[in-house]
């Protein structure tokens, strides 16, 4: 007997799987405090106190490392843990005494509390090589290098406020980075280059053509192949020729690199919510450790670190002193790219004669 | 032939160092002969600088159009393993709470079918499920919806909604984010799971205007959860905060956008018509301060990323609004713009730009909303006014 096949279901209700302790003071939250760097304590106005112990992941995560988590869930918080939008793991306590303990089952298995307040979370990102077909650079390993570095901002809280840093390896942008502190992008600079041998084999030439939102593709014969060019100055390598045609090939060892952005932020404290500018428009790829990469955005979070006031983000402290002082301090080149040419670029020029001199 | 010891020095790098290693994550599963393939295309990928994926192929489960999608090897004779490497999303639950039993089903789940390698979580909120054979995918959907599980969005469909942790544990939640982001998930799971959308549209819910899933520059409809009334102080916690070194004066007074805020040294006093509600005072003295009582949201409109025409944050459409189930104000002005947006937008046109593209004045008039002072920045500086004939105008008031 085949049984019925279910389908449009959608996800399981999230009650069942809150913590007693949530379900009773649902909504009825009084206030919380950080006791130490990776320890919440969210009090309810029944005073009950929830104790929430956020360690970092790699976001790629095996099976046997969750059914670790799982277990160290059963031996301490009665089963219940929770991930963070940042891929940090949150498990969740009715019993403060329990804390101590799980904090250093997990850091003895290499995962290091940490993340919460004026800190550096974790690094949002996306696949890279491992598995998306687009990727201008590998992701895990560029965010492995970065938070290698960076992780004496995870585990204490010495900064001015806190820093959001986050990683997309094309410009599609899944995780849509583009409103961090610091953003790492990796790029694609020239457009694909077309096997055009293989292009008549393996792709439909008109559904091709209208991959390219930009219409930077035409049909054309090239040596007796029925194929197609691409006009340069009209791609902005986007790789979506790629995705339906594998003889359009976007990625290139020479040129795919990583570029920086810096000062965007999405919260409405302070400032209004604002995107990140462009800090480098191009570093190597330089695996496995990436240390171009590491050393320029170390580089901003340590001259943002000694400078800004407290509470202000790498963005409020670039709006206090000026992009002039903000190249000056970091020794950053300012080159053609970081002036834009998109549309609506003349709003992004100066013009006004209010300038440090 | 696949091989599961084979030498991987430059991945080998990334175990080292003090942050938790996604090599060691792929490592723990490499007796699996996919694994052990896709640590060899990893550091071949490694070695050459370049990726070596393809896109491409219809793939899915039955009935569905999106929650797969096709990934391949473009070197399948070396890596015979991973020449097909499918990426199943799976729909979260609200929150990303889990319990144990739940992970240990999933776990489960794909030890049996798939690589055994997740991501937790997919950039839109899904659970990852990282690399599938097209002939796994429908056992796999079958035992994921026998444990009460779904797949998630793709393609040209609604994305799998997401949410902040809300009233499960914030105190902040102006709304309740957890319920509304189920609510609209299972409102909407042909949208979900069907695509015939110009293009992506998400949603994401933020109980308050710290707005921790970026829902302003990463969705479409992005709910940000506000209030009208007036903060609310415990005068005795403020001064417990001034006497543990907090300078009031300095750290929020002079921080305040709008200036509404005054210290004397003993009292604060925050003129609350000209609060901006920009949550910087709460989130400094949370013992203190608390959003106020009358609870809602804003609702903005068009976020997205840069492809294609640039990146957008979302722009304001309602200042505020109550935000109580079944959520029918909500659900009404999505179907509106759905249904004009599904008409008249291009192929991979977002609404953002597609709101740009028609003008923000007509857009309204078709998802039926008035104009307000509150959805500009300021009112235009050009004098190119297109008038409209007011009896062309509806006058069904
Ligand atoms: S950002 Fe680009 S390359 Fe990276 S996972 Fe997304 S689409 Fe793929
Ligand atoms: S990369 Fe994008 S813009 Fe460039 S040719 Fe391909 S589809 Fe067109
Ligand atoms: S968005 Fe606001 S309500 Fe939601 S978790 Fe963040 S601070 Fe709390
Ligand atoms: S919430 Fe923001 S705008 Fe309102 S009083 Fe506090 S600091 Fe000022």
């Amino acid at each position: 007997m085949n049984k019925q096949r279910k389908t449009d279901i959608g996800p399981p209700h999230y009650e069942k799987f809150l913590p007693p302790i949530i379900k009773k003071n649902y909504g009825k939250w009084a206030y919380h405090e950080v006791p130490e760097q990776g320890v919440l304590v969210h009090t309810a106005e029944s005073g009950d106190k929830l104790y929430s112990l956020r360690v970092a992941s790699s976001r790629l995560l095996s099976i046997a490392t969750i059914r670790l988590f799982a277990d160290l869930a059963d031996k301490y918080c009665d089963g219940y843990l929770r991930f963070t939008t940042r891929n940090n793991v949150e498990f969740l306590l009715s019993d403060g005494a329990k804390v101590a303990p799980l904090r250093a089952e997990l850091e003895a298995e290499g995962y290091p509390a940490g993340g919460i307040g004026n800190a550096i979370s974790n690094i949002v990102h996306t696949q890279g090589w491992v598995h998306c077909h687009s990727a201008a650079t590998d992701a895990s390993g560029v965010v492995k290098s970065l938070m290698d570095e960076l992780m004496p901002h995870f585990t204490n809280m010495d900064l001015p406020a806190k820093m959001r840093v986050a990683f997309a390896c094309c410009l599609n942008m899944c995780g849509a980075v583009h409103c961090s502190d610091i953003a790492v992008l990796g790029v694609h600079t020239r457009a694909p280059r077309i096997d055009h041998n293989e292009l008549p084999k393996v792709c439909e030439v008109p559904s091709l053509v209208a991959s390219c939102p930009t219409g930077a593709i035409r049909p054309a014969t090239v040596d007796g192949n029925q194929s197609v060019t691409i006009e340069e100055g009209q791609c902005m390598y986007c790789g979506n020729c790629y995705t339906v045609c594998p003889s359009v090939k976007i990625n290139n060892p020479e040129s795919d690199g990583i570029s920086i952005w810096v000062g965007g932020k999405v919260s409405n404290a302070r400032r209004e919510p604002t995107f990140s500018k462009l800090a480098i428009p191009f570093l190597p790829n330089n695996p496995p450790r990436w240390p171009e990469v590491v050393e320029a955005v170390t580089g901003i979070v340590n001259i943002w670190k000694d400078n800004a006031n407290k509470h202000e983000r790498l963005g409020e402290w670039i709006d206090r002193i000026g992009w002039s002082r903000f190249f000056e301090m970091t020794g950053i080149p300012f080159t053609r790219y970081h002036i834009d040419d998109f549309t609506h670029a003349g709003e992004t020029y100066k013009r006004s004669a209010q300038i440090r001199q | 032939m696949s091989d599961t010891t084979r030498e991987t020095p430059l991945l080998d790098e990334l175990e080292k160092g003090p942050w938790p290693s996604f090599i060691k994550e792929i490592k723990k599963e490499r007796e699996r002969p996919m694994v052990g393939d896709l640590l060899g295309l990893l550091e071949r990928s490694y070695g050459e600088r370049v990726g070596h994926w393809k896109h491409g192929g219809l793939v899915g489960v039955m009935g569905y159009g999106g929650g797969v999608i096709g990934r391949y090897s473009d070197l399948p004779e070396e890596f015979p393993s991973v020449a097909e490497f499918h990426t199943i999303r799976v729909n979260q639950p609200s929150g990303l709470f889990y319990s144990s039993d739940a992970l240990r089903t999933l776990c489960n789940i794909w030890d049996k079918h798939g690589s055994g390698l997740t991501n937790m979580h997919g950039s839109t909120g899904d659970i990852v499920f990282l690399g599938c054979r097209t002939e796994a995918l429908e056992e796999v959907f079958s035992e994921l919806t026998e444990a009460g599980f779904d797949l998630g969005g793709s393609g040209s469909d609604l994305r799998t909604p997401s949410c902040c942790v809300g009233p499960g544990r914030c105190e902040w939640a102006c709304y309740d984010t957890l319920d509304i982001c189920n609510d609209i998930t299972q409102s909407f799971q042909d949208e979900l799971h069907r695509p015939m959308f110009p293009y992506k549209y998400k949603f994401k819910f933020a109980g308050c205007p710290n707005d921790c899933v970026a829902s302003v520059a990463r969705s479409d409809c992005s709910i940000i959860g506000t209030w009208k009334d007036d903060i609310q102080i415990k005068a005795d916690e403020v001064l417990a905060y001034a006497n543990n070194g907090v300078d009031i004066e300095k750290e929020i007074c002079q921080l305040c956008p709008t200036g509404c805020i005054s210290w004397d040294g003993k009292a604060l006093d925050i003129d609350n018509g000209e609060c901006v509600k920009c949550m910087h005072c709460i989130n400094v003295m949370p013992k203190a301060l608390a959003p106020g009582k009358e609870r809602g949201a804003t609702i903005l409109i068009g976020g997205k990323a840069p492809i294609i025409g640039g990146a957008l944050l979302a722009a304001v459409m309602v200042p505020f609004i109550e935000m109580e189930a079944p959520y029918e104000d909500l659900k009404e002005l999505t179907e509106a713009i759905w249904d004009f947006w599904g008409e008249h937008g291009k192929n991979r046109e977002r609404v953002g730009e597609f709101i740009q593209r028609v003008g923000l004045s007509n857009f309204l008039d078709e998802i039926g909303l008035e104009p307000v002072p509150e959805m500009v920045v300021h009112p235009r500086t050009n004098p190119y006014i297109f008038f409209v004939d007011e009896d062309e105008e509806d006058d069904d008031e």
